[in-house]
């Protein structure tokens, strides 16, 4: 099922079918920027990703030439001022990006969401000047990659009790310790690094790839997220300049408030997955045929679709709703962990049941519905687990906190 | 040595040709390629409800990115123009997105080939543009007939189904679609060409592109259109594709009377 090749792997010449699902005319509600930025990230990814994508999840090694790509088409830091690099755009069109990106395949907007959400917004919102001049047009375009480090090997739903810290030695930090499952990290050039200083209150320095001490080993055997790459990141007595610390940020909101917006963008993204699964769903079913007629005449199959459809459309309101508070600036944490909870796990739960309707087919790399199914199974526990998100809801309604 | 110089002095002319160079793109909007058709309950239009809309096909991957590569090369400007209401300024952002200078939209309804042509003619012909582009057709109702018309309204020469366009100074050289083969033919700018599949290739405009078409320029002009001369009567749909039949491979007398007697090509 494949033929040529581009940077050295195979192209499938397989045409990715997929059409947009939009039961309640929602695309009345976006401007004419969401619907050309989602066009367009659409036409891209039919080009550039669907042809490879199962290649390399299959092989687990990552299409790093689209590092760049993202760049030119402009998906890192959609929502960051042109002048710095990004696109200007609203949050909503940072969010129907994101929505494309993932309808791909959740690695290539992981790549996406890490490099603007959690390295360029940082920067953008914490750094200094001179800072945000040097990496943010570089990060933008694709020319320099980086990675976010906040989880640790023991500290993953607790960050407040993260260990990495900095001693101060003159100019610069003496950065020690060890982060855990960073997208990005083995190929990235730099790295926002989130570390405790001597009072024990958290700061972020961007650490650069070449600094004494420093390492980012990949992290191999995955069975999700196969296409983008993973690794830690090391740091034993890293001498970092002072200039490289974020100099407008203490304490945990500083990384809080990154995964704030990369979860408002998961949100949109996984909604991506579970409507390419439907739409993969939907299709099957109208062409396989069995006791005489296609599978979707048959009650539990409408059931399922019926069902994944409706769960789609509630989640397409939540997050266009979402946008808008975004857009306004008065979205609540507590509002986007709903909307990312809820969005990955229904998610979740329709490339399952898609891959039902597709059978034995569905097991195979011939679909898309068990690659997004395995993506899926980490994005429900990523940037807050699914019973984390819960109880920042519960906290949020009761004012009890169920963590201390 | 003498090659190079020669080479910079053909350079010379060309970018001082170049610099008055401007090109007009004819754009429509068209309904996306995957669009179940419906009709009116009379038959004599499309059921719009629920269809989504698309920049023609021709009209972007071909034309407006052969203009764009040329203008790219030789400098001057890239002007789409349209026909039609403000529904349509979605497709006309897009190709200002892709990389169009500007746009125009001629406010008026786009009845049929003929109305368009003298619409875009009237708002055109003064501006004196060197090379207008059109698609070869609208993926919707398939007429090829808005390029010739305008060309025979503006006088200028026309060129259809081009698949290769290249301009030395004012002479154009392109080669076209015949039956069977190419032709290619030569002529001076100002001319009026239709683009076929192979002229460019498709440019998926990127997000800065989306946020700069924003900032340029969609000039609205209103026009009175009285140049409609055809009345659709009735449109039908094709009748639906029936089913494969699978004939055993050691069956050939049954495929032989299906090929003879079914489907009639014995």
């Amino acid at each position: 099922m494949a033929i040529g090749t581009e940077n050295g792997i195979k192209k499938s010449v397989k045409t990715d079918l997929y059409q947009h699902h939009d039961y309640y005319g929602i695309d009345e509600l976006l401007d004419q920027d969401h619907i050309l930025a989602r066009d367009a990230i659409r036409d891209w990814v039919k080009e550039e990703v669907s042809p490879i994508i199962e290649h390399h999840a299959n092989a687990a090694t990552c299409p790093e030439h689209l590092f760049k790509q993202l760049g030119e088409i402009g998906a890192y830091g959609p929502s960051i001022p042109a002048e710095y690099g990004g696109g200007g755009m609203d949050d909503i069109a940072y969010g129907v990006i994101m929505q494309e990106l993932e309808r791909g395949d959740s690695g290539i907007r992981s790549m996406a969401s890490v490099q603007g959400s959690l390295v360029m917004y940082p920067i953008y919102r914490f750094g200094s000047e001179e800072q945000k001049r040097k990496y943010l047009p570089k990060l933008g375009s694709g020319e320099m990659i980086g990675c976010f480090g906040l989880t640790e090997p023991d500290h993953g739903s607790n960050p407040g009790g993260m260990v990495t810290n900095v001693v101060d030695d003159g100019d610069s930090y003496i950065l020690n310790g060890a982060k855990m499952w960073i997208t990005n990290s083995p190929v990235a050039d730099m790295a926002v690094v989130w570390a405790k200083n001597e009072e024990g209150k958290v700061i972020g320095l961007i650490v650069e790839k070449g600094m004494k001490g420093f390492s980012a080993p990949e992290i191999h055997g995955k069975w999700s997220l196969r296409a983008s790459i993973t690794g830690e990141l090391v740091f034993e007595d890293v001498r970092v300049p002072k200039a490289n610390v974020l100099p407008n940020v203490v304490g945990l909101k500083g990384p809080l408030s990154c995964l704030t917006k990369a979860r408002y963008g998961i949100a949109w993204g996984a909604l991506g997955a579970g409507l390419d699964c439907y739409d993969a769903a939907l299709r099957y079913s109208k062409e396989r045929i069995q006791f005489g007629k296609p599978i979707g005449q048959f009650q539990l199959t409408q059931k399922k679709l019926a069902e994944m459809i409706t769960e789609i459309t509630k989640g397409q309101l939540l997050v266009w709703r979402l946008g808008k508070l975004m857009n306004a600036g008065k979205a609540t944490p507590g509002q986007v962990s709903m909307a990312k909870r809820n969005n990955v796990k229904i998610a979740l739960d329709i490339a399952r049941e898609a891959r039902q309707i597709h059978g034995g087919m569905g097991i195979t790399n011939e679909y898309s519905c068990m690659r997004h199914m395995m993506n899926l199974e980490t994005v429900l526990t990523y940037e807050g687990t699914h019973d984390i998100h819960l109880l920042i809801t519960g906290y949020d309604v009761t004012g009890l906190n169920a963590f201390s | 040595m003498s090659f190079l110089f020669f080479k910079s002095i053909r350079t010379i002319f060309a970018s001082n040709f170049t610099d008055l160079m401007k090109q007009l793109v004819c754009i429509s909007k068209t309904p996306e390629t995957t669009t179940q058709i419906k009709l009116s309950a009379d038959h004599t239009s499309l059921d719009t409800n629920g269809v989504n809309y698309i920049l023609n096909p021709y009209d972007e991957w071909y034309a407006l990115v052969r203009a764009l590569e040329l203008k790219e090369q030789v400098g001057g400007t890239v002007t789409v123009i349209n026909v039609g209401d403000a529904t349509n300024d979605v497709v006309i952002r897009k190709a200002l997105a892709i990389g169009a200078d500007d746009a125009i939209r001629i406010n008026t309804t786009p009845d049929s080939a003929m109305s368009v042509a003298k619409a875009i003619a009237d708002a055109s012909k003064s501006a004196a543009y060197d090379i207008i582009y059109c698609g070869k057709e609208s993926i919707d109702y398939n007429g090829s007939q808005v390029g010739a018309m305008l060309a025979e309204y503006l006088d200028l020469p026309y060129i259809n189904t081009v698949v290769k366009m290249e301009l030395d100074g004012n002479t154009g050289t392109l080669t076209r679609d015949v039956e069977g083969g190419t032709e290619t033919v030569s002529t001076q700018t100002p001319f009026v060409l239709s683009a076929a599949k192979g002229l460019a290739e498709q440019r998926i405009p990127n997000m800065r592109g989306i946020m700069m078409s924003k900032k340029k320029p969609l000039q609205v002009v209103e026009y009175s259109n009285e140049q409609n001369n055809t009345v659709v009567d009735e449109y039908q749909l094709p009748s639906g594709k029936s089913a494969i039949k699978m004939i055993d491979a050691d069956n050939m007398d049954e495929l032989v009377r299906l090929l003879q007697d079914e489907a009639k090509v014995l």
